[in-house]
């Protein structure tokens, strides 16, 4: 990366967590409400872990892997919702007079998502760390699980991102978030797959990504070092990531139609 | 053409059309010279805005050509935007960063090394008289401090040629003066070229050295402000009858000195005939027939005059057609 590309992604990154910082909203809810979620699902869904075959004891260590997931749809509303306003105020078109380059813009907006994502990934695990949850893997296992957040928190951004570039309309914004949490019930959240008796649920919880990158982080925490659930979670967040940044950059170039 | 260091505009046949929609800008030509103050006059939808983006490279024109400080629109896009700066239509601005964080995020996108990004910054918030304010949120900010900001941060760079499209849209009168004051020195001073779009007679009449009139895509008149207005030549008389029944005979008086035109709300308006003011005999007339006015006055021709001359419209609310506000695949 060239000086000039990685000042010009530094302050549009530093602008990014200035906008995030300065909306109380933008921060609490996504750090309070997966935890609220994870508070209710440990407390009603107990009764899950006397299944044969069920993975744990503890369903709060079972479930702590949701709210990762649960933080990183948040990040993507965020990038999203940013951008779009962006492009309705003008600011997109302030921008897109100077020499910055279109995937500075990309990679600030989302470097900004992604710090906020490092901080939730750190608050979760220290609630889960608080009521008596403890990491199969150790404490580098607890390092790749905030790598891998921050994975997929970036993955999912990028996808905010390209809705926004897309439709240039907060609202549409706000109109697909939702859809990206159905991927979210529609996975193993919850149960495990081999758990899951009907049929229809099991094969779509099986054909969804999310399911392999809430195992994956799930793995880290109740089985240890799994190279197999890691791998494709790993796998597939950075899929998940290059899709997100290729449809976004395709995106900003037609969004930014300077000569 | 101009030398690749001039500081002019020239466009020939310049054509915008959007998909669905009629021509927004409809093979216009024109040439700023080089210190000059252009004011682009028209109504909502004229196509001032079309033309601002093609000239600033953010919308490629369907058809004709544009050379901005010798460089084409086109062609050279990057270069362009080296050597300009522009203040889009509402002030783009970021509310939840201050005006500081926003000069410092223009500099740096600019290229504006470490120390210089600072003392250009300080110095630019003092130009605009926004020191005081300069670490305040901008949700915070009035629309005139807005406008400064967004003047400031077209100048980061030094541009030599300045777009400045309705910037004074919903100011004060103080503000107003303020940004004219700053756009004034910007020309004499530092030998800024500026094209301004406006839709106020006013800031036209004021501030700009030329003006070009522009309605439904097309230019309609251009030059000075003086010269347009000496094209129209004619006064305007406009009477109140005191009595609203009196109204008749006033028209009839008023219409022995010139042809009938539009004027306020219970009013009569004539242009008159001929350039010499003829209030006086007017007066004398009134008074012959013993009808009583409570109200008389002489206007001398605005640019409204020509454009209603050139296009059988009155400027104000004369909103041609809205192409411009949503232009389908215009940029962000």
């Amino acid at each position: 990366m060239s000086r000039a590309l990685a000042i010009q992604v530094g302050y549009l990154a530093r602008r990014s967590v200035l906008r995030t910082v300065r909306q109380p909203a933008a921060v609490v809810f996504p750090l309070l409400f997966p935890v609220l979620l994870l508070a209710v699902n440990s407390g009603g869904l107990r009764a899950e872990t006397h299944l044969p075959g069920f993975p744990t004891s503890s369903f709060l260590s079972f479930a702590l892997a949701v709210p990762f997931i649960q933080g990183a749809l948040f990040a993507t509303g965020n990038a999203g919702i940013d951008l779009a306003k962006d492009i309705q105020t003008g600011f997109l078109n302030r921008l897109a007079l100077t020499p910055m380059r279109g995937v500075a813009l990309l990679l600030g907006e989302l470097g900004g998502v992604m710090g906020l994502a490092l901080v939730q990934a750190v608050f979760y695990l220290g609630v889960g760390l608080a009521f008596g949850v403890r990491l199969k893997s150790g404490i580098g296992g607890g390092v790749v699980l905030i790598a891998l957040a921050a994975l997929i928190a970036l993955g999912f951004a990028a996808f905010g991102a390209f809705a926004a570039l897309r439709t240039g309309s907060t609202e549409a914004v706000n109109g697909i978030f939702p859809v990206f949490f159905i991927f979210l019930f529609i996975s193993s959240m919850n149960i495990p797959r081999n758990l899951i008796s009907t049929t229809w649920f099991r094969w779509l919880a099986t054909a969804n990504p999310v399911s392999y990158l809430i195992e994956a982080v799930r793995s880290l925490i109740i089985s240890g070092w799994d190279g197999r659930a890691l791998g494709l979670g790993f796998g597939i967040g950075i899929l998940v990531v290059v899709a997100g940044f290729a449809l976004s950059l395709a995106s900003l170039s037609e969004r930014l139609a300077r000569t | 053409m101009a030398e690749a260091r001039d500081n002019s505009i020239e466009v020939e046949g310049l054509v915008r059309e959007f998909k669905k929609g009629p021509r927004a800008v409809d093979g216009i030509d024109l040439c700023v010279e080089p210190g000059e103050i252009y004011g682009f006059l028209g109504p909502n939808g004229a196509g001032k805005s079309t033309t601002v983006l093609m000239l600033t490279t953010l919308l490629p024109p369907t058809a004709g050509t544009a050379r901005v400080a010798g460089y084409d629109v086109v062609k050279e896009g990057p270069l362009v935007r080296k050597t300009i700066g522009a203040a889009l239509q509402e002030a783009a601005l970021d509310p939840l960063l201050t005006g500081r964080e926003h000069l410092r995020l223009q500099t740096a996108m600019h290229g504006i090394g470490g120390d210089e990004r600072k003392r250009r910054s300080n110095e630019l918030l003092e130009r605009v008289g926004l020191t005081e304010a300069a670490d305040r949120k901008v949700n915070g900010y009035s629309g005139g401090m807005k406008r400064r900001l967004d003047l400031a941060l077209a100048l980061v760079h030094r541009p030599r040629v300045l777009f400045l499209d309705e910037p004074t849209t919903g100011l004060d009168v103080q503000s107003r003066s303020a940004l004219w004051e700053e756009v004034g020195r910007l020309a004499e001073h530092e030998g800024v070229t500026v094209f301004l779009t406006t839709q106020y007679l006013e800031e036209a009449d004021v501030l700009a050295d030329r003006v070009g009139i522009i309605d439904r895509g097309r230019i309609v008149a251009e030059g000075t402000p003086e010269s347009l207005k000496g094209e129209i030549g004619r006064s305007t008389v406009e009477a109140v009858p005191a009595e609203a029944g009196q109204r008749g005979g006033v028209a009839s008086v008023l219409e022995r000195f010139g042809s009938p035109t539009s004027g306020a709300p219970g009013s009569v308006a004539v242009q008159l005939a001929t350039a010499d003011g003829e209030l006086a005999e007017i007066v004398r007339a009134l008074d012959a027939e013993d009808l009583h006015i409570s109200h008389l006055q002489i206007h001398e021709p605005t640019l409204d005059d020509v454009f209603l001359a050139k296009t059988g419209r009155h400027l104000e609310g004369a909103s041609a057609r809205e192409v411009e506000a949503e232009p389908e695949h215009a940029p962000a």
